[in-house]
């Protein structure tokens, strides 16, 4: 299981990067969120993926999962979240502002 | 137990979220802003008074100890580096009165300073490798609003690199807590200290050891600092002064608990791959500086160099190079702060921010030229001043381990150091005042009014800032054209802000002046650092 969660990973991150280098600002941001998601994955199959009731008390189970890198991963996630709004309306600003949500034109103003 | 130790956080974020209630009170904001961080300053002062007396200063959040709470640590390299940040802070918060703009104070201005201090003060003081991370972000995402406030374009640009380079690094560091979290099954840093030296480092721990470093060089510009010398130049010069004592600074001091406390075990492998970004750094920085021509450009690449000379002593890690580090830091922070301060005058005095443009200002403002001057040389490490004793003990600790190669391109660098800031000064302050700094504020403000007038032609949304943005325009064109008409006429800089430049630039004379007991407080911070065992036993002993 580990395994296979780990090429899924894998395979975001690599999707993650592949759009970072791209030159629409859309696909960066995407790109991001993607790679947020994998690291969050991450976390969690990091800590293991044995078999075990849902981390509450009130299941009176012989074993739970690992309580504390969902405690890590959701305060990652609103991070993320609040992170990726800014982002994105940076992004709409920038559009407007500069007239363009192409990394490559952006920089060659800047050289003006 | 000490309920002191979180005050440095606690005190910027309650006076952050006090002041979210007054937008438009602009000179209560800036009481309260002042008074608040004031208030910071006594807590670190007091923390640093008792860490000095009676040694660590724990306090476990919620009564949980150590390894299943949160703990916040105070050792006395942490508590010298609060204290020195909330000060330096308070200075660029006595700059910003004035000069960052009434639209700026109005949209938030003075809560986004603290809550970036907030997230300052808590990074060095938190003693949980998660905690440290979501600190990292409280004053990442500060910063972000900080560099993008004001909203014109070269601020929009250098905000999107920015964001996209720290989102990376935080994604990175969010995967190295999830490797160090499946190999040793721990956040807290001193129960990871113990975890990784009972496993032995060596294998997967070096590798996480090395993404560590490459998260903490991406935030601190070792080597990794292609963002930073365009980023560094977009915001107001209060903002920049900010961000040039601070956020490089908490990027190193991440970098020097983890090798120190962390991972230490396998010099051979971690502090090789520092030593080589140092050299790296330090070389790469020269030549920028070497190579610009714009006064914030050649002091941001001067951070950069800065940044490879503390990374030089971490690499070398004997105890002379590690009490080096904690001096060069505290001198660091307010000679990089000051001097950004006084960068920041020169271009408002000069109404140009490129070399060539500038002359003579001496006759104009010589206050502002001579401690321009005592900066300058403070950074390069002449005797009489602040910068000497750090690099002294650096250097001194490179000798000892017989690291003769990046000794001498610290040395190296140092010159480079002193000859670019010299040769601003000489620039800037001395020979004839060129026809250039009237015309290019002209130029500027024709630009301005232009970008001005194409906003107003297009028919986007946000018609709340464009009335803004016009009458900006509109005062700049004629205050442009006010002073093109009398060129000769001095333009004021203003009193107040002479004077907290003043003060910095005395504490950094006084820091040199003092240098025996700067080296005594170093000596005391580096005793953590050598020996991590009593930071653990302070903290895993209740």
């Amino acid at each position: 299981m580990e395994l296979l969660l780990a090429l899924t990973i894998g395979i975001l991150f690599a999707v993650g990067v592949y759009m970072i280098l791209a030159r629409s600002l859309l696909r960066v941001i995407l790109g991001l969120s993607l790679l947020t998601h994998s690291v969050h994955l991450l976390l969690l199959t990091m800590s293991g993926l044995k078999a075990g009731a849902p981390p509450l008390l009130g299941e009176k189970a012989d074993s739970y999962v690992d309580p504390l890198p969902q405690a890590l991963i959701l305060t990652s996630i609103v991070i993320s979240f609040g992170v990726t709004s800014l982002y994105f309306v940076l992004a709409y600003k920038s559009y407007q502002k500069l007239g363009t949500d192409d990394t490559e034109q952006m920089r060659r103003e800047a050289d003006e | 137990m000490n309920n002191l130790v979180v005050l440095p956080l606690l005190l910027p974020l309650c006076t952050a979220v006090l002041l979210l209630f007054f937008k438009e009170r602009i000179q209560l904001q800036r009481i309260i802003s002042a008074a608040g961080q004031s208030a910071t300053a006594i807590a670190c002062v007091l923390l640093l008074v008792q860490t000095g007396s009676s040694g660590i200063q724990l306090l476990a959040m919620g009564g949980w100890a150590a390894p299943y709470g949160i703990v916040f640590t105070a050792d006395f390299f942490a508590a010298l580096l609060v204290t020195a940040a909330t000060i330096t802070a308070g200075f660029c918060l006595a700059f910003s009165f004035g000069t960052v703009g009434s639209e700026r104070e109005k949209f938030y201005f003075y809560p986004f300073f603290q809550f970036l201090m907030a997230g300052v003060n808590g990074s060095f003081l938190t003693g949980d490798l998660f905690n440290l991370f979501v600190c990292f972000e409280v004053l990442l995402i500060s910063s972000y609003a900080l560099l993008v406030l004001g909203g014109t374009k070269g601020q929009l640009r250098a905000t999107l690199s920015y964001m996209l380079i720290n989102i990376l690094s935080s994604t990175l560091f969010v995967a190295a807590v999830a490797y160090l979290y499946g190999v040793t099954g721990t956040l807290n840093m001193a129960h990871l200290s113990v975890r990784i030296a009972e496993a032995g480092q060596g294998g997967i721990l070096n590798v996480i050891a090395v993404l560590f470093l490459i998260v903490f060089s991406l935030k601190a510009g070792l080597f990794l600092f292609f963002w930073l010398p365009s980023a560094y130049q977009a915001p107001p010069p209060a903002v920049s002064a900010l961000f040039a004592a601070l956020l490089t600074k908490v990027g190193i001091y991440a970098l020097v608990r983890t090798f120190t406390l962390l991972f230490p075990g396998d010099p051979g492998v971690t502090h090789v791959w520092i030593a080589w970004m140092a050299g790296a750094t330090m070389i790469l920085g020269a030549v920028g500086a070497l190579a610009s021509k714009d006064v914030m450009r050649i002091l941001n690449f001067n951070i950069v160099i800065s940044v490879g000379f503390v990374a030089f002593g971490l690499a070398v890690a004997n105890e002379a190079s590690l009490q080096g580090v904690v001096f060069y830091l505290l001198h660091d922070m307010a000679a990089k702060a000051l001097l950004f301060l006084l960068g920041g005058m020169m271009i408002r005095e000069a109404g140009a921010d490129q070399l060539s443009a500038m002359g003579g200002l001496i006759s104009r403002a010589p206050w502002l030229g001579w401690m321009f001057l005592v900066a300058a040389l403070a950074a390069a490490g002449i005797p009489p001043l602040s910068g000497f004793g750090g690099k002294l003990l650096l250097l001194q600790g490179g000798l000892q381990a017989q690291s003769y190669v990046l000794t001498a391109i610290s040395l190296f660098s140092s010159l480079i150091v002193l000859y670019t800031l010299v040769r601003l000064f000489i620039k800037a302050f001395w020979g004839e005042q060129p026809a250039g700094p009237a015309t290019a504020v002209v130029a500027e403000a024709d630009r301005v009014s232009n970008a001005a007038a194409k906003t107003d032609a297009r028919t986007d949304a946000d018609a709340q800032t464009k009335p803004d943005v016009a009458a900006n325009a509109v005062a700049f064109a004629t205050a442009a054209k006010a002073s093109h008409g009398s060129a000769t006429q001095p333009r004021n800089t203003s009193r107040g802000h002479l004077v907290v430049a003043g003060v910095l630039c005395l504490i950094v004379v006084l820091m040199g002046v003092g240098s025996e007991w700067m080296a005594q407080a170093a000596a005391e911070a580096a005793r953590t650092l050598v020996d991590p065992s009593v930071y653990i036993e302070a903290v895993l002993k209740e």
